[in-house]
């Protein structure tokens, strides 16, 4: 007797659990040929909602974790995928990549993670400073990761353009709520569950699939996000981002793919706080330091 | 047994207490909570929701600083929002009636304090009497005691009863909520036994849950207590308050509270005098719903007061 194939079920990513979206509702994205990829969840404002509070949730534990920890928990990420990475070429190849192009972007986007687990205990050293005063204070400025961020995923590719946008900004700290591509959203469900299964804490990456249209105004008016990093690649949308966001003066950054491997990508989404430690002059004539 | 309530004409044997079909009253609950409230009922239920809080700090830790900061957040619970009503109440230890009191002086925002050696409710009559003409003396317009949940559950009914009656005389004019703890009371029969005593002993308000306790405020234990309360309206005429208690912090779940009210109860009970709901966390989330349907815009919690 033929076996039937078990086929997947492409659920959303929120708070470290797989849930369908409160809707409902779902859409079925075609491949060059015409044909269904996948019944995909149409995520709600709800779903969108619900990830923030997960984010939000999760924020304080991750922005804390020793930073070093966080490079051994992305390097671990990078492990995952690794080993899931004949099922992410397949699912490339049904979405119309060549076989050739599928693996080098699954390669690609494993030497993403290691590039930045590299960073993870790295960039505050980098970007932070001593800076010189004209009166008695040791005067530092630290990085401080901005809170949580929304995403909307670049539209052309379905793994690179997602794990390249994620990556640095939880990196510093960060957790985020994603928005998957719309035509190309297999490897955004495949790699949440790679996320699920490497020391990822839940909530720290949440990620669902839909709509840009539905979403955007949310991602732009909800006062518990603090920064956006726009992928979508059109223009209109991200000046309207911009202009939405403004009620809680929110952080808004284009994101064109064009270098991935960067660590100023880490930096945008961090606050720098400066603090004015009332101490003896450092290194003067008269110092005794 | 002695008994306050003059218009009673006899009280129950308590063993004899109706049993309850937990199976029904789960189901009963279910049903509530799928119901869908309309957007402009739930704008009106969530202020009526913020106006039956009992805003409350019952810890170790509780200073005279964050009692004076919580009744500020008593009188101004949004400035943001023209037209938000005050909470019916801050709750409190004995310790902090008198300064809760005095800042809230003209503010029509009453003071509750728990009594009766709250939370355990483990100490002798002598001084748990003591222990409410303190706070009543210090200005409590109400009294939260908690019942004697060992005795309940040895069997020692008139024990329970003749304690809370004993409490009821030492309010004076200050209302009497009876905490049932129905967390440590482990079945329905027992929070509707428990319901019976304190009704007939004397309360004014039956309430669920120190908030200390898990299991606290469930929506079965409540169903349980305000049927209880509409069985005791039947049979005496009298009306009874209720006030679910801890656990309770999403305006979700406080919508279905007051969706149940309505529908064991009736509107009568929709009003803070008949209806409260004890919690810390509970005014900003329905603050930050209306918030939401006000400007369109999802909230965040950096721009609420700190619970």
């Amino acid at each position: 007797m033929e076996r039937l194939e078990v086929l997947k079920t492409y659920k959303i990513y929120i708070g470290g659990q797989f849930p369908r979206t409160e809707s409902g509702r779902y859409y079925d994205p075609k491949n060059a040929q015409g044909q269904a990829l996948a019944n995909i969840c149409l995520s709600s404002r709800k779903d969108l909602r619900n990830a923030v509070v997960a984010a939000r949730k999760a924020f304080g534990g991750w922005a804390e974790r020793a930073h070093f920890n966080r490079g051994q928990i992305l390097y671990r990420i990078a492990e995952m995928l690794e080993g899931r990475k004949a099922q992410f070429v397949e699912e490339l190849m049904k979405q119309g990549s060549t076989k050739a192009a599928a693996e080098k972007e699954v390669d690609q986007s494993t030497d993403l993670l290691v590039y930045y687990s590299g960073w993870a205990d790295k960039y505050q050293q980098l970007f932070s400073s001593v800076n010189p005063v004209a009166s008695s204070h040791f005067n530092f400025s630290a990085l401080e990761p901005m809170g949580v961020v929304g995403i909307v995923a670049p539209q052309d590719t379905s793994l690179f353009g997602l794990v390249s946008s994620i990556i640095p900004v939880i990196t510093g700290g960060n957790t985020v709520v994603v928005l998957a591509s719309e035509k190309l959203p297999l490897c955004a469900v495949t790699f949440a569950e790679v996320l699920n299964s490497s020391d990822v804490p839940g909530g720290v990456v949440n990620i669902l699939t839909g709509k840009e249209s539905e979403l955007l105004e949310q991602f732009a008016t909800h006062m518990d996000i603090n920064a956006v990093l726009y992928g979508g690649g059109d223009a209109k949308n991200y000046i309207r981002l911009k202009e939405l966001g403004t009620d809680n003066v929110k952080r808004v950054f284009n994101f064109d793919g064009a270098e991935t491997e960067n660590p100023y990508l880490i930096a945008d989404f961090q606050e720098v706080k400066t603090t004015w430690h009332p101490i003896e002059n450092i290194g003067g004539s008269t110092s005794t330091y | 047994m002695s008994n306050q309530n003059k218009k009673l004409k006899s009280i129950p044997d308590f063993r004899f207490t109706p049993t309850i079909d937990k199976v029904g009253v789960e189901e009963r609950v279910a049903r509530i909570q799928t119901r869908s409230i309309k957007d402009e009922a739930k704008l009106q239920g969530m202020k009526m929701v913020l106006n039956m809080i009992d805003l409350t700090t019952l810890e170790g830790k509780d200073t005279p600083g964050k009692v004076k900061q919580m009744c500020y957040k008593a009188r101004h619970l949004h400035d943001a929002y023209p037209g938000c009503p005050t909470v019916a109440a801050v709750c409190v230890y004995p310790s902090m009636v008198s300064i809760a009191k005095n800042e809230l002086k003209g503010s029509g925002v009453k003071v509750a304090s728990v009594s009766t050696a709250f939370p355990s409710g483990q100490a002798p009559r002598n001084i748990k009497i003591d222990d409410t003409k303190f706070a009543v003396d210090s200005g409590a317009d109400e009294i939260d005691m908690v019942i004697s949940r060992g005795e309940f559950l040895a069997g020692n009914y008139n024990f329970v009863f003749d304690e809370i009656a004993a409490i009821k005389e030492a309010c004076g004019k200050a209302r009497l909520k009876v905490i049932l703890e129905t967390g440590e009371l482990v079945t329905l029969d027992n929070v509707r036994r428990a319901s019976e005593i304190a009704m007939y002993a004397g309360a004014d308000f039956i309430k669920t849950s120190t908030g200390k306790i898990q299991p606290a405020a469930t929506m079965q234990v409540t169903y349980v207590m305000l049927m209880a309360i509409k069985d005791f309206y039947r049979k005496t005429g009298i009306k009874i308050g209720m006030k679910p208690a801890g656990g309770i912090s999403t305006s979700k779940l406080a919508l279905h509270n007051l969706l149940m009210v309505k529908e064991t109860l009736g509107d009568e009970w929709l009003t803070n005098e008949w209806f409260r709901f004890g919690a810390s966390s509970l005014a900003n989330d329905v603050l930050m719903q209306l918030m939401k349907a006000k400007t369109g815009a999802y909230q965040s919690a950096d721009y609420f007061s700190i619970d």
